[in-house]
């Protein structure tokens, strides 16, 4: 499903300075791994080459059965559409509605119109944004763009769904409710990364964990024994 | 085939204001105007070296050397050529230039009243074709024996010239619609690489939803075409006053009437040709659009994963 062995990232490859070094670790299909550290860890750069929007400068990367770094770019696409991906930072279309945001991974997909207007709209119910279908992004809250781009990255049912910081805008009963989504998608069986500062969220969901240190893995096993974080400066 | 990311009509990555629909459609207007005019100018000049060829075709010229020395019929030189030149097939009508025809001829060499300068002039027959068969080289033989030193033109120079002239004239124009084309070309992927400049977010976004390069080179290329294609039809639309205007000046040269023609008459006077090259434009715009816009679009998603 995922497989890192030996994978390095540098930006402005091949002068820029690495990020990431000598990733070696596995995930299987329908597994679940926290992804811990520091701020400047990796994490981010890590995600960017699960979301495959970098490809490693070193290594090899299996994602979901294909070779990423001698993947042609024609066979990128189809890939892309089998990951589920909530940012940080939301990236929604703004010119977009709510529903048409989420609606963009079946649309490329290519499903019919009518199972489109079926799956978004109980997703839309689900994250409880039904009275905010029509809404551009601009007239949305924070936590309301959060709860489109989870809709977004889980509405088509991703092999793989990567999430950063996903409950970083949401209260309590809505991180909550994002938690059981999670839980539930990954119970039938798709594969679930989420990066988190938040302690808090951690303990209260132990499972395996993934934690980085300046660009390294630096443990690949319980949350509960992952390393403490260092005090960030 | 690209994919929509929304149902047919939407604006899928927000392409109405990132490709404006004002200065490309005006820019293309203007090419398209300019492309027309050449088109126009080239074949009326085509036509119009096509009309004089083919009445220089239709003539020639006979000297006849002292034209008033008798031949042994009893005719005078000149009466004897004017009598073959009646009885030979092909010639439509043969007239002998009156001595101040050949005064106004040269006028510009021997002033105004050459005959006082004694000089020896030669007679000089304007003869017209008829179009049938016509045998120069047994015209030119049978001459010579009636009054050696007949000399036949046939305007062989002028002709050389005039197709070297129509070749020149549509050379130019192939010249200029090229340049029209490459700076239509150049404008599209500038305005097409603003647009990508405008919305890289959004690209970004679908390219990594799973977007492919042709869905959203696509999206693109059918903002750019519709914008290229609206402008090129405006830009044909403007040139029709013009070239209409142009056509109404250049008819006289053409008919041989003097008469203005009437706007009806102005339309039709415009060669079929003319009117399929025109109708061409707007769609060959369209094309250049499509074709500049996807190769950009594909050329700059190439840096992307």
């Amino acid at each position: 499903m995922v497989r890192l062995e030996g994978v390095g990232l540098r930006y402005g490859w091949p002068s820029g300075g690495a990020v990431l070094h000598d990733l070696n670790f596995a995930i299987a299909e329908g597994g679940f791994r926290w992804l811990l550290g520091p701020s400047g860890a990796g994490k981010t750069s890590l995600l960017r080459l699960l979301t495959l929007a970098v490809r490693p400068t070193g290594g090899r990367l299996n994602l979901l059965g294909a070779a990423v770094e001698r993947a042609k770019r024609a066979e990128l696409p189809p890939l892309r559409r089998r990951i589920g991906t909530v940012f940080q930072e939301f990236r929604l279309l703004p010119h977009l509605s709510a529903f048409d945001n989420a609606a963009l991974p079946l649309r490329l997909a290519g499903r019919p119109e009518g199972q489109v207007r079926a799956d978004v709209s109980e997703m839309l119910r689900w994250v409880g944004l039904t009275s905010r279908a029509d809404a551009l992004p601009p007239e949305l809250s924070g936590g309301e763009q959060q709860r489109v781009a989870i809709a977004r990255a889980v509405v088509a049912r991703p092999a793989l769904l990567l999430a950063d910081e996903p409950t970083g805008n949401l209260d309590d009963v809505q991180a909550e409710r994002l938690m059981q989504l999670l839980r539930e998608l990954n119970r039938l069986g798709t594969t679930v990364v989420v990066a988190t500062h938040s302690t808090a969220l951690v303990e209260r969901y132990p499972g395996r964990a993934l934690v980085l240190a300046h660009g390294r893995l630096v443990h690949d096993g319980d949350s509960d024994q992952a390393p403490r974080p260092e005090p960030e400066a | 085939m690209a994919r929509s990311l929304r149902p047919s009509g939407a604006d899928d990555l927000g392409l109405r204001r990132a490709l404006s629909d004002r200065l490309l459609p005006l820019l293309v207007a203007a090419m398209t105007f300019l492309a027309a005019l050449a088109l126009a100018g080239s074949m009326a000049a085509a036509g119009l070296a096509e009309h004089w060829r083919s009445g220089a075709a239709s003539m020639l010229t006979v000297q006849v050397p002292s034209p008033e020395v008798g031949t042994a019929s009893g005719k005078s030189r000149a009466d004897a050529v004017a009598q073959v030149l009646r009885g030979t097939a092909g010639i439509e009508s043969s007239r002998r230039l009156t001595s101040d025809d050949i005064a106004a001829l040269l006028k510009p060499w021997l002033g105004d009243n050459p005959a006082s300068l004694a000089l020896p002039l030669p007679a000089m027959f304007e003869v017209r074709l008829n179009g049938a068969a016509f045998d120069a080289a047994g015209l030119a033989a049978g001459l010579a024996q009636t009054a050696p030193g007949t000399l036949v033109e046939r305007n062989g120079a002028w002709l050389a010239r005039l197709s070297d002239l129509v070749r020149s004239l549509r050379a130019c124009a192939a010249l200029a619609l090229l340049g029209v084309a490459f700076i239509a070309a150049a404008m599209v992927s500038l305005a097409t690489r603003a647009g990508l400049a405008w919305r890289r977010d959004a690209i970004e976004i679908v390219h990594g939803l799973g977007a492919t390069d042709g869905m959203i080179a696509g999206l693109f290329a059918m903002r750019i075409t519709m914008l290229t294609l609206g402008g090129a039809l405006l830009g044909l639309v403007v040139s029709m006053p013009v070239l209409l205007g142009l056509t109404s000046l250049a008819a006289p040269f053409g008919s041989g009437s003097a008469e203005p023609l009437s706007p009806a008459d102005l339309l039709r006077t415009l060669p079929p040709m003319l009117w399929t090259q025109l109708a061409a434009l707007p769609p060959i715009a369209a094309g250049i659009g499509w074709v500049t816009a996807q190769a950009t679009v594909r050329s700059w998603l190439g840096k992307l994963p």
